[in-house]
């Protein structure tokens, strides 16, 4: 005589358990933390081995180790030491500028049917023209000088922030806005109160891009007519064909990039405690 | 002439010509989109302090006039008076998600006008004792609607209007609800309209049920048994089966 359950012949199938969702604070060292570090990690070991082993010649790509000796150089010459404020101070400010224009029109246009008729589709067809198509023109209007490179990176900076701001403000959930109603807010107070917290998280998307853009502006604008900044240090080299001072100065670029990114992780989080 | 007599929106409801004792008014609504009267020349009047459910099929037109006597949306002809100091409660809690739960309970309210300690007050009085610093996030489907339920409250209106505001709510946490709703009725005293497709919840909390089909009441019914008896009323029976007759649902 067969059990019972032998009859329904039932194996019962052993679920996993996991201890995800239990509360840890992410550390540096966090295993998710040393799991991104890998690969960059993995892609310099390989760069050293294989330019050691001499696969990859030096007249075509340096090692490691003299890529890093010429930036050495260069931060004991002090070279180092004046060009990445230069070029930071730079960015910044056309960065600024560029997310006040973005967030202004991107609110007001987002707001008002009467203001996104008369400016949306001139920056829409702004938008559409690369801006480093008008580097030329803004030679001729603003000079080569420290005007030029703040104009190219704020035209580049304001439409990123524009486009998320506006549809930010756009797509704030009606009901939210018809409840502030209800309870008496005024159209102002609503606006304060509702709209803009609710646009916040899109703006910041915006924010975030810019920066990176203001760093990408920023290579273009440097190439013209510098006397400091890293896009200097390149163009000196260039004509040296100090190749490791080049592959150098983009690596700089490449950290600037990833502070970027932390301080943008950095504010998101103090913004939106709510997320 | 410095003063000029307050203009009187014909369609918006506005609170002179109401007697001393209601808060809704109205005669003659009708409301049309398109070719359909959605409220076919209602009149309705709802006295202070009274518990109103409004029942009817989706589309009858229930939420149109709630949403006419909190001022979102006009009627097209008709006369309306409504009280001032009315509050919404809607199905979905419509909670600030940027906003602590201590700050969307003083939502619209000025800054002054209200303190920390009574917004505490509020949320205990909705059960949510030590819960103003949580992000809306954080709660529950049942606890985000006690927070508009106190949202609602804590200004102490008139006219209490919800719109299947338990709807979206598992069966217990209903039933709790409705205690609470009760509860909250007794002690601010505001008329309610509450709108609901739910007839057992209609003949259990409400005063009087109001049954709207195809723009118009077509019951308006005094329950007169007390509350605590109803659920094992002998007429309980008869009641459901007529105001589901009404709402087309059993004949």
């Amino acid at each position: 005589m067969m059990s019972s359950a032998q009859v329904v012949g039932t194996t019962l199938e052993r679920l996993p358990v996991s201890s995800e969702g239990a509360e840890s604070r992410v550390r540096w060292y966090s295993p998710r933390n040393v799991i991104r570090a890998l690969l960059p990690l993995a892609a310099l070991l390989s760069w050293h081995v294989l330019s050691s082993t001499g696969v990859i010649q030096p007249q075509y790509f340096p090692s490691p180790v003299t890529v890093f000796e010429a930036l050495v150089e260069l931060g004991r010459s002090g070279e180092l030491g004046q060009a990445v404020p230069a070029s930071l101070a730079r960015a910044g400010t056309g960065l600024a500028i560029g997310i006040a224009i973005g967030i202004v029109f991107g609110v007001l246009n987002g707001l008002s049917r009467g203001f996104e008729e008369v400016f949306d589709s001139s920056f829409q067809i702004v938008r559409q023209v690369p801006f480093i198509a008008m580097v030329p023109l803004f030679i001729i209007w603003f000079g080569i000088d420290e005007s030029f490179k703040i104009v190219i990176i704020t035209l580049a900076c304001i439409f990123p922030v524009y486009i998320n701001t506006y549809s930010g403000v756009r797509n704030v959930d009606p009901k939210l806005v018809e409840t502030g109603r209800v309870f008496g807010l005024s159209r102002f107070q609503s606006v304060r109160q509702i709209i803009l917290p609710a646009a916040l998280p899109a703006v910041l998307v915006g924010v975030r891009y810019s920066m990176g853009v203001s760093l990408l502006a920023l290579i273009v604008a440097e190439q013209v007519n510098t006397e400091n900044g890293i896009g200097h240090i390149i163009f000196v080299a260039t004509g040296a064909l100090r190749i490791d001072i080049i592959t150098g100065a983009i690596l700089i670029y490449a950290v600037l990039g990833v502070l970027v990114d932390i301080t943008m992780r950095f504010f998101e989080r103090r913004l939106l405690p709510w997320k | 002439m410095t003063a000029t007599a307050p203009s009187t929106l014909p369609l918006e409801p506005h609170d002179d010509g109401l007697s001393g004792d209601d808060v809704v008014k109205l005669g003659h609504v009708t409301k049309t989109f398109g070719e359909r009267a959605i409220l076919d020349d209602i009149d309705l009047t709802i006295r202070r302090g009274e518990f109103v459910a409004l029942l009817g099929a989706s589309g009858s037109g229930k939420t149109t006039l709630l949403r006419i006597l909190a001022s979102l949306d006009h009627a097209n002809s008709g006369d309306l008076h409504v009280a001032p100091g009315r509050s919404v409660v809607f199905q979905d809690a419509r909670l600030l998600p940027f906003q602590r739960v201590w700050r969307n309970v003083r939502l619209g309210l000025a800054r002054g006008s209200i303190s920390r300690a009574d917004i505490d007050a509020a949320l205990g009085e909705v059960g949510l004792e030590g819960k103003g610093g949580r992000w809306p996030k954080t709660l529950s489907g049942g606890e985000a609607q006690r927070v508009a339920l106190a949202r609602a409250l804590v200004r102490e209106p008139r006219l209490l209007l919800l719109d299947e505001p338990f709807a979206a709510l598992d069966a217990l946490t209903r039933i709790k609800m409705h205690e609470l709703v009760l509860r909250l009725w007794r002690r601010h005293d505001p008329a309610v309209l509450f709108i609901t497709h739910d007839v057992d919840e209609a003949v259990l909390l409400a005063d009087r049920i109001l049954v709207l089909k195809d723009g118009k009441f077509v019951v308006d019914l005094d329950v007169t048994e007390p509350r605590e008896a109803r659920r094992t009323w002998a007429g309980l029976l008869e009641i459901r089966r007529q105001l589901l007759a009404e709402l087309g649902v059993v004949h």
